[in-house]
């Protein structure tokens, strides 16, 4: 049965809260949980998940705080938020490193069981900061004793201390449902799902959560809560999507599409193994998953595949990506296609594998031996991975040449809703593979059609057996040749091949005017940031436009002509300035940066900042 | 449907052969080709992958499909191939540099996934391609380009590493000899999962002479042992044989023990440790073994299970449908 307030409900339009506290507090279920339940309530939904990149860093220690933001909106939102209406702290640790970005009146509620002295020390704070004079006076502090709370309300099923501890996180979803008017229904649905087999958790959890709801209803702490009516999204049937999640459903779909099978070579790393965990899931589509001994392997793999015939596709993350250059370069040479994923982190080398970089980009393009460009995509969405997994597999296989897609950790455990397509509604992929006809006439492997792509002739197909490899081919027949003339023009050619996709992608779309004071470019997981700062400083009254580029290898044809129509370009993203200096090489314009390497994405406010200091 | 009879020829491809005169390599490739149409497999189906170096040149002279590929990787392309496409023949080329040194990673993990693929290993114990540097097979003390003072490495024995990441079928055959090495190149096609063969092959150039012991006729019988399935370890015309006693191996002379006492050859047993003993006996305290060490048959191949998880899945599943995983768990629908 539906619960139903009978206090006071404020009707708002957005509501961004985070939820903080240790790894192992469940911090990350809750988010999920909170934001499913947003979306299925209509909301436009953004989500940040910001965790450690140890699995149980030390316990109640700053580096072990783990958190999720979410922002949900009745108009249509591209962030989850720069400042937080709401935060929730499971212990010290999580308040001290989140409290900088609640808003002065903003709620935060604490769990007060979490606050004691052991807790302080291993936060490495002197005294309770909740005790602080300032914190009553500048935010709507509201203590619960959560730990306890849940252990009474959870007694009758007999679980150990240390087993009903761990349901408080349900306890704390419950009282955040209550504050904002949310359903527990599709979250009790979740419980009995994941416990189903557990009888005993599923009832504890089940009650923590309606406890926590109980609770906002009866304290005197709360007066009111808010309410968030469902946005206007365009018409259509919805579901909450997640980045990896999308580029795994978009892959399975090229596959269908284009009627091959789906090879994935793969060696985990974070944030990209989620999409093989989540490939794994489908073999009943005829993906096959390989998990290899190493990314060389992993890409050498994909490789083979393609040579077969198959859908191959490989995904790394910038370390990994390092170690497959010398393989991408030679699926560039044997022009085969294939899909190279990366999910960019913060780097270099090891890096910040749980933080979010876009500094990746001339490695995509540049990061291997030899004259080798090949095409580079970007998703600037999490919903967006999937329209781009089937664009890149289109080009690959329309050009015969590896493509890389640059995702982002960020987008990659980010969420979204995501309007469902019908699978007929998609256009196909054709494919071609040439059967061997006359005999006398001799194959030609590396004959050009008009995209200068060469025939895909697989193994198995009678009177075309050609060799491939690493030294430079001869122009048509593809034999080894050392002629001076022929490399530079199969150069040239494998150049012109990638170049010619700008002629058959669709011109630049302008977020504006095509001309005025200022035009901000971005790519990749900056899309929100961007946009929402752009619409702001129009909104203000400025001659500000926005390009956000999803074709970064060979950018749409009118790019050049668009730069130049502003007074000033500035190009806004996660690393020291690599599309700024693309932009520049190419189009000899003069472009500012706006960067960022901290591990986390742009807030809006900063970029409104930028903007406005480029206008003055 | 008969198929067409094929020749050695047919297998030739139009390409110029470029290994130097005398290179050991060009009696492999002979062999090659006079083995694979008796395979009956036929040569569209037929795909050879090599590495780099000069053993790597191999696909280019045979026609069929081939790729040449990157140092060291060549297993792992032939395990996305061999996945996707279980009805091709997979050959891997590769040389002890090739597999042993930079791809000795992939060598051992192909292994033990027991992809079904045929790998040769062209042992020339240096490295040719590159002029003349040691390679992980050089004898300790070794002089070359790389080592002016003498190699301080010890060499890695392949068909040991091959026993120790789980192999079914281990041989090793003799460029020289080339009836041995045909029977050993079709034993290793006709075999269910990874086979590996590691041949003997003279460089004539870089390394000459370094395994004279085994290649020259003359020298061969002394310090070669050729094993046969279910038959007595003897070797030097029959006048010696290998004992096992206790937990190693002894040669003995055959005239002063009863036949009985000698080590019987079982390629088949599942216990690979008398296996791994024959494989560690080296020249020149030891006659060392050709033919096949191991070939244990029944276990699963990597790209049949790989493929039978994919019909599993659909039998228990149904075909996958794009539209009911979209609409799968929650969804809400916007008027």
């Amino acid at each position: 049965m539906e619960a139903t307030t009978t206090k006071a409900v404020r009707s708002v339009s957005g509501i961004t809260v985070r939820l903080a506290g240790d790894s192992g507090d469940g911090m990350q279920l809750l988010g999920t949980q909170l934001t499913n339940t947003s979306a299925l309530a209509g909301n436009d939904v953004a989500t940040f998940p910001d965790f450690p990149a140890e699995i149980r860093a030390p316990r109640g220690t700053r580096a072990g705080v783990s958190g999720f933001q979410v922002q949900f909106a009745s108009e249509e939102i591209f962030t989850p938020g720069d400042v937080l209406d709401a935060l929730v702290v499971m212990n010290p640790a999580a308040m001290v490193t989140n409290l900088g970005d609640l808003r002065k009146g903003g709620i935060l509620i604490a769990n007060e069981d979490g606050f004691n002295e052991k807790e302080f020390k291993l936060a490495k704070v002197e005294s309770n900061p909740l005790e602080a004079n300032v914190i009553e006076e500048t935010y709507r502090l509201i203590k619960v004793p959560m730990t306890q709370l849940t252990r009474d309300a959870v007694s009758e099923f007999g679980l150990g201390v240390k087993i009903a501890d761990r349901c408080k996180n349900f306890f704390a979803m419950g009282l955040v449902y209550w504050l904002f008017g949310r359903s527990l229904d599709p979250t009790l649905r979740f419980i009995r799902d994941k416990f189903g087999k557990k009888p005993e958790v599923a009832s504890a959890n089940e009650a923590a959560l309606r406890a926590g709801w109980a609770y906002g209803e009866t304290t005197e702490a709360f007066g009111e809560s808010y309410q968030v009516d469902a946005a206007e999204l365009t018409p259509g049937t919805y579901r909450n999507i997640m980045g990896n999640q999308a580029l795994a459903w978009g892959l399975i779909t090229a596959s269908q599409l284009s009627e091959k099978d789906l090879f994935y070579g793969t060696y985990p790393i974070t944030p990209a193994s989620d999409i093989l965990h989540e490939l794994t899931k489908y073999k009943n589509f005829g993906v096959r998953t390989f998990q290899a001994e190493d990314e060389i392997a992993a890409v050498c793999s994909t490789i083979g595949a393609a040579f077969g015939g198959g859908m191959a596709v490989t995904a790394s993350s910038g370390p990994g990506i390092a170690l497959k250059a010398e393989a991408m370069g030679l699926g560039m040479i044997l022009e085969l296609p294939m899909l190279i994923i990366n999910v960019q982190r913060g780097g270099p080398s090891t890096g910040l594998p749980t933080k979010t970089e876009q500094s990746d980009l001339l490695q995509a393009m540049f990061g291997r031996n030899g004259e080798s460009p090949i095409p580079v995509l970007a998703p600037r969405s999490p919903g967006d991975c999937f329209d781009v997994a089937i664009e890149a597999w289109k080009i690959a296989t329309e050009c015969m040449v590896p493509v890389m897609i640059l995702s982002d950790g960020y987008i990659a455990n980010g969420s979204e809703p995501w309007k469902i397509p019908t699978f007929e509604g998609l256009p196909k992929i054709a494919v071609r593979h040439p059967e061997g006809t006359d005999p006398e006439e001799p194959f030609l492997p590396y004959a050009r059609d008009e995209y200068l792509a060469r025939p895909w002739a697989i193994p198995g197909t009678p009177g075309l057996m050609h060799r491939v490899g690493g030294l430079e081919k001869e122009d048509g027949t593809g034999n080894v040749s050392y002629d001076p003339a022929n490399h530079q023009h199969m150069t040239n050619t494998r150049a012109a091949k990638v170049a010619k996709i700008a002629e058959r992608i669709p011109t630049q779309e302008v977020f504006g005017e095509e001309s005025g004071d200022l035009l901000l470019v971005s790519w990749g997981g900056t899309y929100g940031a961007c946009h929402t700062a752009v619409k702001r400083a129009r909104d203000a009254g400025h001659a500000v436009s926005h390009i956000h580029l999803r074709h970064l290898n060979p950018m749409p044809s009118n790019v050049g002509e668009l730069l130049r129509g502003f007074k000033k370009v500035a190009v806004a993203e996660l690393n020291q300035g690599q599309l700024r200096m693309l932009l520049r090489s190419q189009y000899l314009v003069d472009c500012k940066g706006i960067n960022k390497v901290q591990g986390k994405p742009f807030t809006v406010s900063e970029l409104t900042d930028a903007i406005n200091d480029l206008l003055a | 449907m008969t198929l067409p009879v094929l020749t050695a020829s047919d297998f030739a491809s139009d390409q110029d052969v470029r290994w130097c005169p005398g290179c050991g390599d060009y009696s492999i490739l002979a062999q090659m080709k006079k083995v694979l149409p008796d395979l009956g497999v036929p040569r569209e189906k037929t795909v050879f992958i090599s590495g780099i170096g000069c053993s790597s040149r191999f696909p280019y002279y045979m026609n069929t499909y081939g790729m040449h590929s990157i140092h060291g990787r060549a297993p792992a392309f032939a395990t996305g191939l061999k996945s996707t496409r279980p009805d091709l023949m997979v050959w891997v080329i590769t040389g002890d540099g090739d597999a042993l040194s930079i791809g000795g990673n992939h060598f051992i993990h192909v292994l033990r996934r027991n992809l079904d693929i045929n790998i040769v290993l062209f042992n020339n114990r240096i490295y040719g391609l590159t002029k003349g540097q040691y390679s992980p097979t050089s004898v300790e003390g070794q002089v070359t380009k790389s080592t002016p003072m003498g190699s301080i490495d010890h060499p890695l024995q392949p068909l040991s590493v091959a026993l120790a990441a789980e192999a079914t079928f281990v041989a090793r055959s003799i460029d020289a000899h080339v009836k041995h090495l045909g029977e050993t190149l079709k034993r290793a096609a006709e075999h269910q999962g990874t086979s590996l063969v590691e041949v003997y092959q003279n460089c004539n150039v870089f390394n000459d002479g370094a395994m004279a012991y085994a290649q020259e006729k003359k020298q061969r019988a002394e310090n070669v042992i050729e094993l046969e399935h279910g038959k007595p370890l003897v070797f030097a015309n029959g006048t010696k044989g290998i004992r096992l006693v206790g937990t190693h191996l002894e040669v003995v002379n055959t005239s002063d023990v009863p036949m009985d006492d000698l080590l019987i050859h079982n390629e088949s047993d599942p216990n690979p440790s008398i296996q791994m003993m024959l494989a560690r006996m080296s020249y020149p305290t030891m006659p060392e073994p050709i033919g096949v060490l191991r070939a244990v048959s029944d276990i699963p191949t990597y790209d049949d299970q790989i493929n039978q998880q994919v019909e599993t899945a659909k039998q228990k599943k149904g075909t996958g449908d794009l539209n009911r995983l979209f609409n799968g768990g929650d969804t809400w629908t916007v008027k």
